[in-house]
């Protein structure tokens, strides 16, 4: 800091700075800590520490699931509908909670991306009038501030509205208000937030004059978005989306109170496939929950397996992610 | 007209505000006099070499700025500015930073007014018609504009340029039909031969030097009759930056070229006519060679010789 007090200069120089004069081969970060402050140093020996704990926090779980998960999973568990049985042996897998939570993924994303992306591009690109982009703005921040469990709550009421019956199951004019149109649309906005905001990002990141240049060879805005863009923040979409797809396969509270959390489909009716994604059903995290001790199953082998899957699900969405930053960084980017 | 002043004024005096500034449009008959003073050699201590293609064949009027002011809210960025944009010569803003040329720049084709500040008064006619009157899009295609930074989009070389040439956002045009088109706009920026088997690999890989071109080309593809620069050289390597030189001064036949520059060595280099502006006033607009030689103007004798800038 005080470049007046007298010390050689090695001694000043920051490690992270290679400073003009020679130097003999550079050191690494650790070593070259040796001649810190002792605050700093010991307030690195802190971010290791911790850095170190979260990542033997996060081994540990990944690895005692996947040892459990191991050891009870059968693939037949995956494609056999839970049973009523009182031992594990009896009981069946959880094929229902597997496809219902693919269902409430997909569809949870199908209206959550669009929307999303939609709200992004007019919050960045065009945001006029400015009091309703930031009645928006904060609209979905109050939205990823809301638990899920309220949103649920919420969701009943709109989904036990008579106009909105057909929705789900109705019975001598009450309307059951459960069914995976409901939960599918409640976990659309969980899953919102994130990709609105992955969204921004994308958009705000990519320079003024990029826009500028297509506007410069008489592309119109719309065009731009489209072509340029999206196509550009394509990487942060996905990340968004990933995101909210974890949160919508991780939610529990709306799939209880607005999914019904049965053990099996409960179609109502006889259109396929409408006739189950107006009935009630459950996910994994349901089943999850069912099965642990503190459930009604209590078969905490199978809330293994199915806990192993979740995470399954989560790393495949991770690992896609990844996949699409690196491919986007093969296409290289713009000097700032 | 200011009487020329045969001793250039004290070096470090800072421009003086209530000296007028010459607002009036060199007269054109100006042009036959300029050729005899290009032969003569710069003085105001400009001793790189001027640039060897000569004196541009022909000038063909194609731009006319009339008195065009541009305002930021409450901030006059350029003050009634008026002077021709020629096709067959290369116009050149030179100026200290934030004295208004880019402002001026991106008012002849409409830019300025994605800011929603900016307000415009004045005239700025491209073939005799108020751009006012010509659709924005429709516009920015007669008048293309190459950036500060190399941006191409991030696509491959050949969707750079084919996105120029296709409809509004379509994918629909054949490759083959682009083809010809993409190659010939590539060959005027002077790329082709270098990216020629190379037209599928992303442009944000190329060098930069490379991708500046590969924006020149790109606004070219559409056809332009001016192409405005707005400091293009500015985050390239010397070498890069003669090439997109020479470029610039080859191209001055086709279209009417305007660039903004800091570099006034540049300027000296490969423009015809150079405007000094200043703090949004345009203080001179002469040929190159009598701007940098023999500048009628204090301020712009000060500016040249690097009092101030």
């Amino acid at each position: 800091m005080d470049s007046s007090v007298v010390t050689p200069p090695a001694q000043e120089a920051p490690p992270a700075a290679p400073s003009q004069q020679p130097q003999p081969p550079r050191k690494g970060a650790v070593e070259g800590s040796a001649t810190w402050r002792l605050s700093d140093r010991i307030g690195l020996a802190t971010c290791w520490a911790l850095g170190l704990l979260f990542c033997a926090i996060a081994v540990a779980i990944v690895v005692y699931l996947l040892l459990q998960g191991i050891k009870y999973l059968k693939p037949s568990m995956l494609v056999t509908p839970a049973s009523g049985g009182f031992s594990q042996a009896e009981s069946g897998g959880f094929s229902d909670a597997f496809i219902g939570t693919l269902i409430v993924a997909v569809m949870g994303i199908s209206l959550a991306l669009p929307a999303g992306v939609g709200i992004a591009v007019w919050l960045v690109e065009y945001g006029r009038p400015a009091a309703l982009a930031r009645i928006t703005e904060s609209t979905i921040e109050a939205i990823a501030g809301i638990p899920s469990i309220v949103l649920a709550l919420f969701g009943t009421v709109i989904f036990s509205s008579t106009a909105l019956g057909f929705l789900s199951r109705t019975s001598e004019g009450v309307v059951f208000g459960r069914s995976f149109f409901a939960a599918a649309a409640m976990l659309s906005l969980v899953a919102l937030p994130l990709v609105v905001a992955s969204t921004r990002e994308g958009l705000s990141a990519i320079p003024q004059h990029v826009r500028e240049a297509s506007y410069a060879v008489g592309k119109t805005k719309i065009a731009t978005v489209r072509r340029i863009l999206l196509p550009t923040a394509r990487p942060q979409v996905a990340t968004g989306a990933m995101l909210g797809l974890g949160r919508i396969i991780g939610d529990t509270a709306i799939i209880v109170v607005l999914l019904g959390a049965t053990q099996n489909f409960a179609p109502v009716g006889s259109a396929f496939p409408l006739n189950y994604l107006r009935g009630a059903g459950t996910t994994l995290t349901n089943f999850v929950y069912e099965a642990s001790p503190t459930g009604n199953l209590n078969q905490p082998q199978k809330a293994y397996a199915a806990a192993f899957v979740l995470l399954l699900m989560v790393l495949a969405l991770n690992a896609a992610v990844d996949i699409v930053h690196r491919r986007a960084r093969k296409a290289g980017t713009w000097s700032h | 007209m200011e009487s020329l002043t045969p001793v250039p004024p004290p070096i470090r005096r800072l421009p003086l505000v209530e000296t007028p500034p010459a607002r009036e449009v060199a007269p054109p008959a100006a042009k036959e006099g300029e050729a005899g003073a290009a032969q003569s050699p710069a003085s105001g201590g400009f001793t790189a070499a001027r640039r060897s293609i000569g004196a541009p064949q022909f000038s063909i009027r194609r731009m006319e700025i009339d008195g065009v002011s541009v305002s930021y809210a409450d901030r006059e960025a350029v003050k009634s500015v008026s002077m021709p944009v020629r096709q067959g010569e290369v116009l050149s803003l030179i100026g200290p930073s934030g004295c208004g040329k880019t402002t001026l720049l991106r008012s002849l084709n409409r830019l300025t007014e994605l800011t929603r500040t900016a307000t415009l008064t004045g005239r700025i006619l491209l073939d005799d018609v108020d751009i006012r009157l010509i659709e924005p899009t429709l516009l920015r295609r007669r008048v293309t504009m190459v950036f500060q930074q190399p941006n191409p989009f991030p696509m491959s070389v050949f969707d750079n340029i084919a996105y120029v040439l296709r409809e509004q956002g379509s994918r629909r045009v054949r490759r083959k039909t682009l083809e010809p088109k993409v190659h010939s706009a590539l060959q005027r920026a002077g790329l082709f031969e270098e990216v020629k088997d190379n037209l599928d690999h992303p442009a944000l890989r190329l060098s930069g030097g490379q991708q500046q071109r590969l924006c020149i080309a790109r606004a070219l593809a559409a056809e332009p009759e001016v192409l405005l620069l707005d400091e293009p050289c500015s985050a390239l390597d010397p070498q890069s930056t003669q090439v997109i030189e020479d470029l610039i001064v080859k191209l001055r036949d086709d279209v009417a070229v305007v660039i903004v520059t800091h570099n006034l060595q540049q300027a000296y280099r490969i423009a015809d006519h150079v405007a000094f502006m200043y703090l949004g006033e345009l203080v001179e607009y002469a040929s190159a060679t009598a701007l940098f030689g023999s500048p009628r103007e204090p301020r712009t004798q000060e500016y040249v010789s690097g009092a101030f800038g």
